[in-house]
């Protein structure tokens, strides 16, 4: 530091206005507590949804003029029929099958496809193709959900599933609704998700790695097969996780394409709902509120929380598992 | 796209390459053979007519000030320099009499043939086992027992199979830095290589760890011809046979080391070994 410097400093420290102690604690206190309470705004949202699910899902299990309705029934029934007036049928595993056959289905197309673009725009995309192929994937994480319910609607299903197996066997397989084509779409729209966070994953390896395989003999494929991906599989699980969190959580694509007919089975080809399907049935004033088809979405909507919270937590038990760490 | 890289000419050859004290005087036998040596990085020449024979079995070291060209040679020996789009090169370099800066070499089995150990020890997130079975699987070697027998060789060269013995399916990066070089150089002459480069060794690691480091150079100068690029001018003098001199792009000065460090015959080499500047 020079005189100068020096003497200025002096200046502010000793000669200028003092700037008391209390004063710079206070501006530091109103920071911290403008910090805290932005913090403490998603934690409240969250406690709040809990907190209307577990009252409105409650109130399904307790219905006075319902006596048959019971946590088991509901967690282990195989039929779910809430409009059936006289005798509904309210066990939840026909909506769970349908939520994961969209989803597994959906995972089918996002994980391999998505897996294998994110490595080719990592490790073998030259620069003037990586750009436009972003800003393609970019472009399809933008589109509106409603529009992936319309393209599988229109075009998946009666265009490519519809005419193919008439095609292959002769006979018609596919109805106007059915899980295959919302899966394709699901998966479609997951997609972008997956490639750019396991890009993200795949570009954070160390270059120290690439070099010590190719130095090795490896070529470009065998560096990134066997060390690239390996070094970045916490990420790519993490990316899996994330896009498959949103494929069960995913609502308009399954609404409009997937149908409305809860039904037990892996048959990609049927009608089914999903439990977020169900959810905008209801809601959308196919019953009446308070009635016991209302409640039920509740039930429903708990059920649907409980699953995602498991499965991130699943997926937090497998990163630690997987993590490899490098510096 | 690794051989469209290479831009070659027609080497031009020297007419004379006394001025850069051919050290192979009483050299029993020829590995690398540089002629007239030129390099670019898009229009910036690195490399100057570089012209040096690398003896069998013995260990060469490069010094000089940073961005002298040393690592840009070494890197042009197993043709790591392939990955860098606008590196070039012209001139001649031979390993056993075959021209390796060729479109036609195969660059796998090239650096198969020329290991490289890296200035920061860089090995996989794999286990210890792992890591040196990499270049024979690479090479197509999946035999179980031959893998276990090279794997446990290789480490027995690295000086570091007593250490890791009883611990090699955990994770590498659980070593301490000595260790995962030493891992690192296992791995290198795993594929049982003819030359090994050493791009700084040591320069991450700590005096002691460099020193086993050395000893185990020693060791392997027997089997392995060694190039070795370091700043330490000490550890040039104590390890290797020969030395080279290079600055701004040139091989200034090339003999026996112990002629570089006691008697050189440039006042350049003179001032940068004797610590007046670099």
């Amino acid at each position: 530091m020079t005189p100068v410097e020096q003497s200025t400093l002096a200046q502010v420290t000793q000669r200028g206005r003092i700037v008391t102690r209390a004063s710079r604690e206070g501006a530091e206190r109103v920071v911290r507590g403008a910090l805290f309470l932005c913090a403490l705004f998603s934690v409240l949202t969250t406690i709040a949804i809990i907190a209307v699910l577990a009252k409105e899902a409650l109130t399904f299990f307790t219905l006075p003029n319902h006596p048959e309705i019971s946590v088991w029934q509901f967690v282990f029934g195989t039929e779910w029929t809430p409009l059936l007036g006289a005798k509904p049928g309210f066990g939840v595993l026909p909506l769970i099958s349908g939520t994961f056959l969209v989803t597994g289905i959906a995972a089918c197309v996002a994980l391999p496809v998505g897996l294998i673009t994110a490595i080719y725009l990592s490790e073998f995309a030259p620069q003037w193709l990586r750009t436009p192929l972003k800003a393609v994937l970019e472009l399809l994480a933008g589109v509106p959900t409603v529009v992936y319910g319309f393209f599988a609607l229109t075009f998946i299903t009666p265009d490519i599933l519809q005419r193919v197996s008439r095609w292959v066997t002769g006979e018609e397989v596919f109805g106007t609704y059915n899980a295959l084509s919302a899966g394709i779409a699901v998966g479609i729209m997951i997609l972008p998700i997956v490639c750019s966070l396991g890009e993200d994953a795949l570009r954070a390896v160390p270059r120290a790695l690439r070099d010590g395989s190719a130095a090795l003999g490896g070529t470009k494929f065998d560096t990134s097969i066997r060390v690239v991906v390996p070094a970045a599989l916490s990420g790519i699980v993490a990316a899996f996780l994330l896009a498959i969190t949103r494929a069960v959580g995913e609502t308009m694509i399954v609404a409009l394409a997937a149908g409305s007919l809860p039904t037990l089975t892996a048959n990609p080809a049927a009608q089914v709902q999903t439990m977020t399907g169900y959810m905008v049935q209801i809601f959308l004033g196919d019953a009446p509120a308070g009635g016991v088809e209302y409640q039920s979405a509740y039930a429903v909507a708990a059920m649907l929380f409980l699953l995602t919270l498991s499965l991130a937590w699943i997926g937090g038990m497998v990163l630690r598992r997987f993590r490899e760490e490098y510096d | 796209m690794s051989n469209d890289t290479i831009a070659r000419t027609v080497p031009v050859r020297m007419s004379s390459t006394s001025t850069y004290g051919s050290a192979n005087e009483n050299a029993t036998n020829v590995c690398l053979r540089l002629v007239h040596l030129e390099s670019w990085y898009g229009s910036f020449q690195a490399l100057h007519g570089i012209t040096l024979d690398i003896a069998s079995n013995a260990v060469t070291s490069f010094i000089g000030p940073s961005g002298c060209g040393k690592s840009t040679l070494l890197r042009w020996m197993n043709r790591m320099n392939d990955t860098i789009p606008t590196a070039r090169v012209s001139g001649e370099m031979t390993l056993d009499g075959e021209d390796i800066l060729a479109r036609t070499v195969d660059v796998v089995d090239l650096r198969r043939r020329v290991g490289m150990v890296f200035q920061k020890p860089n090995p996989f997130p794999k286990s210890i086992y792992d890591n040196v079975a990499y270049g024979p699987r690479l090479h197509r070697v999946y035999s179980r027992p031959d893998l276990d027998e090279l794997v446990e060789r290789s480490l027995r060269a690295a000086a570091i199979w007593d250490e890791v013995k009883d611990r090699l399916s955990q994770s590498a990066l659980g070593l301490s830095g000595g260790q995962q070089q030493r891992l690192c150089i296992a791995r290198a002459i795993s594929v049982d290589p003819e030359v090994l480069l050493m791009d700084e060794p040591c320069s991450a690691l700590d005096p002691r760890s460099s020193a086993s480091i050395e000893e185990l150079i020693a060791q392997l100068s027997s089997s392995y011809t060694i190039v070795i690029v370091t700043h330490n001018m000490q550890q040039a003098s104590r390890v290797s046979d020969r030395t080279a001199f290079f600055y701004e792009g040139r091989l200034i000065e090339f003999g026996e080391t112990e002629a570089i460090f006691t008697n050189p015959r440039h006042k350049q080499t003179e001032d940068y070994v004797t610590g007046r500047f670099g």
